[in-house]
């Protein structure tokens, strides 16, 4: 068990209890969801998530200062792990909702997948992305940890990941291109794949996440 | 290799039992739907349905509860239909732990809820359910009979003269991620899905079709994904009754070069 806290940041767009209470079960037993600055301000770890549409996101994101409250966590070395849109948050730019400035805490696109998405053979792929989906490891990190490469997590979105700069990538997937599928900065890990909903792989990576002291080896 | 066919299992619950019963040797209570989600979630299904065919008020309370605790101890995504009429109902499912709700009637009765419940809660988490029937041919373009299929309501019993392809386009426009397609020619007749309709539903939409009604055997479930196109395979009873568990139909998927979870 672990007495850190760690605080799921809310800013209001969809249910946080599946992480949390992914969370509680590899061990996390003080996990707080919140907006509240104090509180997030003190916590040990923090998880930002994020579901649906953009523009609403990152409307919420500013109005509750979440924005400020993440650069200071990043800025102090605690353990940081963003999810999906919290993930896609991050970077610079989003096509969605006809474009939108995201945080720009991580220099790079967030693109769509497209009508006419085809895998290699010329099958045509469905969008969204849904589904479990085969994560490469491409490079050692410690939220990897006891986690098979390749290992196939859930995923679902319209809109991926890609990062400016090559070497953050922690994780890569393809679904008609080869997609940001992790990655990692010192104190920070995003993943576009759901861990709380990826069964044995995901719960893995919330345990590492829960011991991880926020260096990257 | 790449993104895996989905294997569901789906389980009627009504005022939090499992109807329909389910036949695990070693479980302790087959009507408690949060032992047999556990059960599946450990034998490997990718996703778990529930349908609530509960009809009064407080029995669907009593659905949201039993949400709350399978979401606090199952880690795949569980998606939750029956009954849903508002926009209410659909947060107080998410808010339960429901990772998508899956909208049938009221969607034909106001298209609008599909629409609305898109851009509040996102396109990922609201699956439109299509009950289709076969009916009388069409002439096509080339004078050649081509089939049609329409949308029933009432268990298959009332006709809404909805063409149900056309629906799935008009559904996926409106912000649908994902269409679960029931053929009621075929449900609980263990003959196989309607590889027609499965076919034209999933080749006229760009988002997963999950095909539904009708399995009898792991053929069936092969012939969704090859013939039918589809993304998702949604089975009921030959996975309750032990017939097959999860691992044997993936293993057989498998062989016949469907990439699948293992």
């Amino acid at each position: 068990m672990s007495s850190d806290v760690i605080a799921v940041i809310d800013y209001g767009m969809g249910n946080l209890h599946s992480v949390a209470s992914a969370l509680e079960h590899v061990g996390a037993n003080h996990v707080v969801i919140t907006h509240d600055p104090a509180i997030i301000g003190d916590a040990d770890r923090v998880i930002f998530p994020g579901v649906g549409a953009m523009r609403d996101c990152m409307a919420e994101i500013r109005r509750l200062r979440c924005d400020e409250m993440l650069l200071d966590i990043m800025q102090q070395q605690r353990p940081v792990l963003a999810i999906c849109v919290g993930m896609q948050a991050l970077l610079s730019h989003s096509e969605e909702n006809q474009g939108v400035e995201c945080l720009n805490r991580v220099p790079g696109e967030v693109r769509f997948f497209g009508e006419s998405l085809q895998d290699a053979s010329g099958q045509r792929l469905k969008v969204p992305h849904m589904g479990w989906n085969q994560v490469r490891q491409t490079r050692e990190h410690p939220l990897w940890h006891g986690i098979e490469q390749d290992s196939r997590f859930y995923f679902v979105h319209s809109y991926y990941v890609h990062a400016t700069q090559r070497e953050l990538r922690a994780g890569a997937t393809e679904y008609g291109v080869e997609i940001d599928a992790a990655l990692a900065r010192d104190n920070l890990f995003a993943v576009q794949f759901h861990p709380e909903k990826s069964h044995t792989a995901g719960l893995q990576l919330l345990r590492n996440f829960v011991s991880w002291s926020g260096e990257e080896a | 290799m790449g993104l895996a066919k989905r294997i569901i299992p789906c389980l009627d619950v009504e005022a939090g039992r499992v109807v329909k019963g389910v036949n695990f040797v070693d479980i302790r209570d087959a009507g408690d739907p949060v032992e047999i989600a556990q059960r599946y979630n450990q034998q490997g299904a990718d996703e778990i349905t529930f349908l609530d065919i509960t009809a009064s008020h407080e029995g669907r309370d009593t659905t949201v509860h039993t949400v709350e605790k399978i979401a606090v101890q199952v880690f795949i995504p569980l998606t939750v239909g029956g009954g849903i009429r508002k926009v209410e109902d659909i947060r107080q499912l998410l808010n339960a732990g429901a990772d998508k709700v899956c909208i049938n009637t009221a969607a034909i009765q106001n298209p609008d809820l599909v629409r609305e419940s898109a851009e509040r809660f996102g396109s990922q988490c609201i699956v439109v359910a299509i009950d289709a029937k076969r009916v009388a041919d069409i002439e096509g373009t080339t004078g050649i009979p081509e089939p049609r299929w329409e949308i029933f309501t009432h268990g298959g019993r009332k006709p809404t003269g909805i063409d149900a392809v056309a629906w799935a386009r008009k559904m996926t426009e409106y912000g649908a991620g994902e269409i679960l397609l029931t053929s009621m020619d075929r449900d609980g007749t263990k003959n196989g899905f309607e590889l027609g309709v499965t076919r034209a539903v999933s080749d006229a939409v760009s988002i997963p079709v999950i095909a539904s009604g009708g399995v009898g055997n792991l053929d069936h479930l092969v012939e969704g994904i090859v013939q039918g196109g589809a993304d998702a395979v949604l089975a009921a009873s030959i996975f309750h009754f032990g017939e097959y568990s999860i691992p044997e139909a993936k293993a057989y998927m498998a062989e016949r070069g469907i990439e699948v979870r293992l």
